[in-house]
């Protein structure tokens, strides 16, 4: 491993090796210690800093081997799902299919891409899903109701709902997470002052509830200390009858609205469909090249150029094939025509654009994986751990919220079992089968849309094949324990492995 | 009961002190309810110096640790720092001084890599953004000053690092804050030879950049390899302090395990029978 490294940067010393029998440090002369940078990194010599592709490729492998595995067995297990299903059923392949897909898993992939950020803590939020029906009812109910949510939900509920509000901003506002505690005010304004409906009100204010029941969560487990398992099992149930109170037994609240339906049901024209393309594959191309070059230039560790540039070239290729298939008409009859790509697409796209920003370059972002991979560790370094551990929660409600407005416009209305059933399992199972661990500290935004598209996959596949329900659910089930299996095997073998 | 010499220097030491002390400890006490953990200790950590700090088990070791790094408050006692008395209320405040301790585990999060562990809660970069091109720079900066050569990549994940590669990582953490005194808890405690090597020769450097290094271990050999002076602790009191050049592998077992060692040590040791 050691003598064949040859990179540029590495030419003033031998290649060093993680082997501790070669290392040399016995005679360090002064003249090493405090120079300059330039001088510095060639000095350092072993530590290489641009990696050829063939290197880059026996890492990738032996970090697979440690057990490692990222995102590739739900990718691997998308590619046969996808052949299996194609050479079984005739429509799914068709382009009317894809689209109907892709609406099928958007609002698991949001909900789903909330819940990485709990998983990262090692922790679970098992009341994401009715959390996310308590929030599409109170948006179904304000619509319906004219804004009117006192008439609504009637005045002891209605003054219960306030205090929660208010609750929830007060203990946001304790752990000093402004953000959860301002938008679960706006919650409140807009419940008190009864804005009038309007399509873009209900989605804030699902939202803005959503927060607020993610500040109510993520106190109780980081401040109060209750394990997440209960604090959320125990709001799991108590969420799924706020919904059915604030729906009614039997009721359901249909969302006449054209913009609230067209989230889930439209499509972004011939040329928005382009412009789409355009922006998000041509935006990675530049951010991963830019950040690329300029890394290289100032001489920091970065992979093989060719690497950097197949896979850029990779997705800008799948993007423009994957707007072209879905600007043609996908209409089965000849009387509409279907075209152009969901606008669950650039949903999608953006909160996982801005997710993984968040994530990956922000300070917030990197004190997440640090608390998930050593809490003790990340208190020692002075993260606040509590702060951090409820801020996952808020976030984790708040997504949900979102994937509620996309999965009640789908269906057109909210009912009793919004966000009930297997919509929390689903999302979970997503997350884990992308390749998040449930321990914590690994995983990323794309693991939850990548496992999404499995579990997609799987029900709108069964169900062209017109499997009974009961054999879609012991499929799927299978499979996320097959994740899990996968997950906790992987995390043995790097534990064997140190 | 009350009036004990605490700390009994061997007589006819060299007295030109090699370097200004820059942390000392007077008369140190710290309780746990009833039990009383440290009984006025002296202590005293030169820059340029390694200072091992020994002791049996529930000799007070960790908690005169705690104490410095600001995790206890000490009872009573003055503790100054490059001749300034400073209170230590705070993890915080520790740092602020340039105390940094590197505890045995628990310093390190696995599933992040070197240069994103060594600025673990202090990263660089403006409004919450990350600068990971300048933390790379020092963090490589500060890992060629302390020669250190086994860690192939400044990006590895400390997953895939060795036990001695990880010390070295949670050392050079603690040297990138251009702190001036860091405490080492047993940093060899759990590694093989080869990798024993390797740590020790990097305290041993950290002394040379003008650090004031203690080291708490129990393994006289690593004592006697690198450390300057032998701070003895004896059931929460200071048996003696030492140079190690002074005094033999059997004296310092014999403080650790007794208190006392000929004319070294605690002069009546009736509390060795409880």
């Amino acid at each position: 491993m050691a003598d064949d490294e040859t990179s540029p940067t590495a030419t003033a010393t031998p290649a060093a090796s993680l082997d501790p029998d070669q290392h040399h440090t016995d005679q360090h002369d002064s003249d090493q210690h405090y120079t300059d940078p330039p001088a510095a990194i060639t000095d350092f010599g072993i530590d290489t800093t641009s990696r050829s592709t063939d290197e880059a490729v026996r890492d990738y492998w032996a970090r697979l081997r440690g057990g490692d595995l990222g995102p590739l067995p739900a990718l691997l297990g998308l590619v046969v799902l996808l052949a299996v299903f194609s050479s079984l059923a005739d429509t799914f392949l068709t382009l009317g299919n894809i689209a109907n897909l892709l609406a099928q898993g958007a609002s698991i992939t949001i909900i789903a891409m909330g819940l990485v950020f709990v998983l990262l803590l090692g922790e679970i939020d098992l009341s994401a899903g009715t959390a996310s029906g308590v929030a599409a009812s109170v948006m179904a109910l304000h619509l319906v109701k004219g804004g009117n949510l006192l008439g609504g939900m009637g005045q002891g509920v209605f003054l219960a709902f306030c205090a929660f509000l208010l609750l929830a901003a007060l203990l946001a506002a304790v752990m000093r997470i402004w953000a959860g505690a301002a938008i679960s005010l706006v919650a409140l304004v807009i419940a008190v002052i009864g804005v009038p409906p309007n399509p873009w009100v209900e989605m804030l204010l699902a939202i803005c509830v959503g927060t607020a029941i993610g500040c109510v969560t993520g106190f109780l487990v980081a401040k109060v200390g209750i394990p997440s398992f209960v604090v959320t099992l125990a709001l799991f149930l108590a969420w799924g009858g706020v919904v059915l109170q604030l729906i009614g037994q039997g009721g359901t609240l249909g969302l006449n609205d054209d913009v609230l339906f067209r989230v889930a049901n439209g499509n972004l024209g011939t040329a928005g469909s382009w412009v789409l393309c355009a922006v998000a594959a041509g935006g990675y191309a530049a951010v991963v090249l830019g950040r690329h070059f300029s890394r290289l230039r100032k001489g920091l560790v970065a992979p093989p150029t060719p690497l950097v540039l197949t896979k850029v070239g990779a997705v800008v290729v799948l993007a423009a094939v994957g707007t072209h298939l879905l600007t043609l008409n996908r209409s089965v009859s000849d009387v509409v025509v279907i075209t152009g790509v969901p606008y669950v697409v650039p949903i999608v796209l953006v909160l996982l654009v801005i997710g993984t920003f968040v994530l990956e370059r922000t300070r917030y972002g990197r004190h997440v994986y640090a608390v998930g991979g050593n809490r003790e560790a990340a208190r020692r370094a002075g993260i606040d751990v509590a702060r951090v551990r409820m801020s996952v929660f808020v976030i984790c409600s708040a997504a949900a919220a979102v994937g509620a407005i996309v999965y009640s416009s789908k269906v057109g209305s909210v009912d009793p079992n919004a966000g009930g059933g297997n919509t929390l399992l689903l999302s979970v199972g997503a997350a884990v089968i992308g390749g998040t661990s449930l321990f914590g500290g690994k995983g990323r935004l794309r693991d939850a849309v990548i496992g999404a598209a499995v579990l997609a996959t799987i029900n709108n596949g069964m169900g062209l094949l017109k499997q009974p329900a009961a054999v879609v659910f012991i499929v799927t089930g299978l499979v996320l324990l097959l994740a899990a299996g996968v997950d906790a095997l992987s995390r043995r073998r790097a534990a064997a492995a140190r | 009961m009350r009036q004990r010499s605490p700390s009994t220097t061997a007589p006819g030491q060299h007295t030109p002190a090699v370097s200004e002390p820059i942390l000392e400890l007077r008369g140190v006490n710290k309780s746990f309810g009833p039990v009383r953990v440290l009984h006025d200790i002296d202590f005293t950590v030169r820059a340029g110096e390694v200072t091992a700090l020994v002791g049996d088990n529930g000799a007070g070791k960790s908690t005169l640790v705690k104490c410095v790094a600001g995790i206890h408050a000490a009872d009573s006692g003055e503790i100054r720092f490059a001749g300034r008395p400073v209170r230590i209320h705070g993890p915080r405040d520790a740092a602020d001084l340039g105390i940094e301790v590197v505890y045995q585990d628990l310093a390190l999060a696995d599933n992040l890599d070197v240069v994103q562990n060594m600025f673990l809660g202090r990263e660089r970069g403006r409004y919450g953004l990350l600068d990971e091109a300048d933390m790379e720079r020092a963090a490589r900066r500060t890992l060629t000053s302390l020669s250190v050569r086994t860690v192939k990549s400044v990006r590895t994940k400390v997953s895939a690092l060795s036990g001695g590669q990880r010390q070295t990582v949670a050392i050079a953490k603690a040297v990138l804050w251009n702190s001036r005194v860091v405490l080492l808890d047993e940093p060899t405690a759990a590694l093989g030879v080869a990798q024993t090597r390797q740590v020790l020769d990097l305290v041993r450097r950290l002394a040379e950049q003008g650090l004031g290094v203690v080291l708490i271990s129990h393994n006289m050999n690593d004592v006697f390899a690198v450390a300057d002076r032998v701070a003895c602790l004896y059931l929460g009191r200071m048996a003696a302090e030492v140079h190690t050049k002074d005094v033999t592998h059997g004296q310092v077992v014999e403080l650790i395990t007794a208190g006392r060692s000929g004319d070294l040590g605690i002069a009546r040791p009736e509390s060795a029978t409880t």
